[in-house]
């Protein structure tokens, strides 16, 4: 009983008790975090690869090889592009890439672009955007099927504008801006593959 | 007070979101769909929890003045753990609620039950209190994460019962504001009735 | 060209407040007044600039600089505490006057995730140095258009009479919704 009083007595605000304190805590705080940090390291990159080989996988043909581990990056204005070649017994039959822009409604948003070895667009997925729910945000597969106009075009005829700028893209209705970015993405994409993406 | 009266009081009578106004912010941010609510509020739930059990355990050893600085590195950590975990095994939902993950630490209720319940409670009523407000925390943001997903888009966790679009509104953020206005008004009337 | 950008994204198309719903704390609990939410506004300013700074540097060269990027939460949490401690203290000293319009605002800012939010924004969105801090000055704009305009529109609802259930905190949100919708005819000017 006595003990218990004691305790319930808050110790006295020294100089050294808070020091100590406040070190002793942070101290504490930090190797419970960097424990973790270690245990959670694998799950994390793995989840990290496996989202990125989705992403791979949903735009471009059936392959065998790891295209995660033959990376290679492009720089273009403004930023990185990053190829990704897949390929079956050997041969590339399509190249994902990671392009961006930042031209979208609210601000940058990334998606991956599948091609065929000629160019030809053969999908593509968004990676992450922060345009409208409901709106932008249709160019999404989930969404909507808005971006598989995309499929099969290739942009040496397919003109990559919305057809408000006399290009062949139909625009997301009453989100001319998203529809505007996503293309100017697909575009650099394209771009930087037919000068040098073609590994 | 029960520890039953402890644990429910965190629904309805001292109910974060809708009675005392803390943690606006993820509340307004994160609800566009109900399980993005449902797994906000979990992630507070167990940050809260686990913060309320430390700082009780410690409650005697922490000199006054540097209370609030010691909580707030307790309750950082939780808020690390959450996230370094979501992202090993819910990658999908950490991606959508993004920002709002790290701002736990800055939830006013979570250190608001630190100061004002476990550092004056034992460690089982903090844990009890944690839990309730947690979870009527959750209960809270999947509500109204549930109310804008049936206006805004025509489906309740993520079953879609309305073909097309719904109220687009409501998913934006004026939605967000307009619709928790609405729920206060409510949940105001049920605890009257109660009263 | 890309400052002027920032400048109207961060103050009219992503609001902090209307948009990103960061604040909004304070923003319900001390708007009832123009003259309290402006003195809100400034310390908010004040700190989140500073915070910005002081994180952006820490980010960079301890965080990055040891591979420890996930301590960022703890670490940033911390500055901005110690901050806001430290802030109060000069004040005290340097500019009473200051310190009696500020003083009683800078405790609620440590939990004012406007502040914390903006720092790890910064980080994230990899600005430089001059344009995180260009990215603070505009959301504490923001932050204080916004809560300014509130509290103009809240002192005049205490005046209108409304049902009885909707008083006090519900009409505030509801016309926070519709701020929120005005806001978003900015939309698109970026």
């Amino acid at each position: 009983m006595e003990r218990r009083l004691k305790m319930a007595n808050k110790k006295e605000s020294t100089f050294i008790s808070m020091v100590l304190t406040l070190f002793l805590v942070t101290f504490i705080a930090s190797a419970a975090l960097c424990y973790l940090y270690e245990l959670t390291k694998g799950p994390i990159a793995a989840s990290k690869l496996a989202k990125l080989n989705t992403a791979i996988m949903q735009v471009v043909p059936e392959f065998d090889n790891a295209p995660g581990e033959e990376s290679f990056k492009i720089d273009v204005d403004g930023g990185t592009l990053e190829f990704f070649p897949a390929r079956k017994n050997g041969e590339l039959i399509g190249t994902a890439v990671s392009t961006f822009t930042n031209n979208g409604f609210s601000g940058n948003f990334k998606i991956m672009v599948g091609f065929l070895p000629d160019g030809t667009i053969h999908n593509i997925s968004v990676l992450e955007h922060k345009e409208t729910p409901g709106l932008g945000d249709k160019m999404q597969k989930n969404k909507s099927d808005w971006s598989v106009q995309f499929n099969g075009k290739n942009p040496v005829d397919f003109k990559l504008k919305v057809t408000k700028d006399g290009g062949d893209v139909d625009a997301i209705t009453a989100s001319t801006i998203s529809s505007r970015a996503f293309c100017d993405a697909v575009d650099r994409a394209y771009k930087a593959y037919m000068e040098g993406g073609q590994k | 007070m029960s520890q039953w009266k402890n644990f429910s009081k965190g629904f309805f009578k001292e109910n974060a979101v809708f009675v005392l106004f803390l943690g606006l912010c993820p509340t307004l941010g994160v609800t566009t769909s109900a399980i993005n609510g449902l797994g906000m509020g979990l992630a507070t739930t167990f940050v809260l929890t686990m913060s309320n059990l430390v700082v009780s355990l410690v409650k005697s050893q922490i000199p006054d003045k540097v209370r609030i600085p010691s909580f707030i590195v307790i309750i950082a950590s939780f808020v690390t753990m959450v996230e370094l975990l979501m992202q090993a095994y819910v990658p999908a939902l950490f991606e959508q609620l993004g920002l709002f993950i790290p701002l736990i630490v800055v939830n006013c209720v979570v250190l608001g039950r630190a100061e004002a319940f476990a550092s004056k409670n034992n460690v089982i009523s903090s844990i009890i209190d944690g839990l309730g407000m947690g979870l009527g925390f959750a209960f809270a943001l999947t509500i109204l994460g549930g109310v804008r997903e049936i206006l805004g888009s025509g489906s309740i966790f993520g079953f879609k019962f309305i073909q097309g679009d719904g109220m687009l509104v409501f998913v934006l953020a004026p939605g967000a504001f307009i619709a928790l206005g609405y729920l206060i008004v409510l949940v105001n009337k049920i605890n009257k009735k109660t009263a | 060209m890309e400052y002027i950008i920032i400048i109207i994204s961060a103050i009219f198309v992503n609001n902090i407040l209307l948009a990103q719903f960061l604040g909004v704390c304070p923003f319900i609990g001390v708007s009832s007044k123009v003259e309290t939410s402006v003195g809100m506004a400034g310390a908010v300013t004040f700190v989140m600039v500073i915070a910005t700074i002081v994180t952006y540097l820490l980010q960079k060269y301890v965080l990055i600089a040891f591979g420890i990027e996930f301590m960022q939460t703890i670490t940033f949490i911390l500055v901005i505490a110690s901050l806001v401690q430290l802030v109060e203290i000069i004040l005290k000293k340097v500019s009473p006057a200051l310190y009696q319009a500020l003083g009683i605002f800078l405790p609620l800012i440590t939990t004012n995730c406007a502040v914390l939010g903006v720092a790890i924004l910064a980080v994230q969105k990899d600005y430089s140095l001059l344009g995180s801090v260009v990215f603070a000055i505009s959301n504490a704009i923001g932050f204080g258009l916004a809560l300014v305009i509130f509290a103009g529109l809240r002192e005049h609802l205490d005046m209108v009479n409304i049902p009885k259930g909707m008083k006090g905190v519900p009409i505030a949100f509801l016309v926070a919704g519709l701020l929120a919708l005005a806001f978003m005819g900015f939309a698109g000017l970026v």
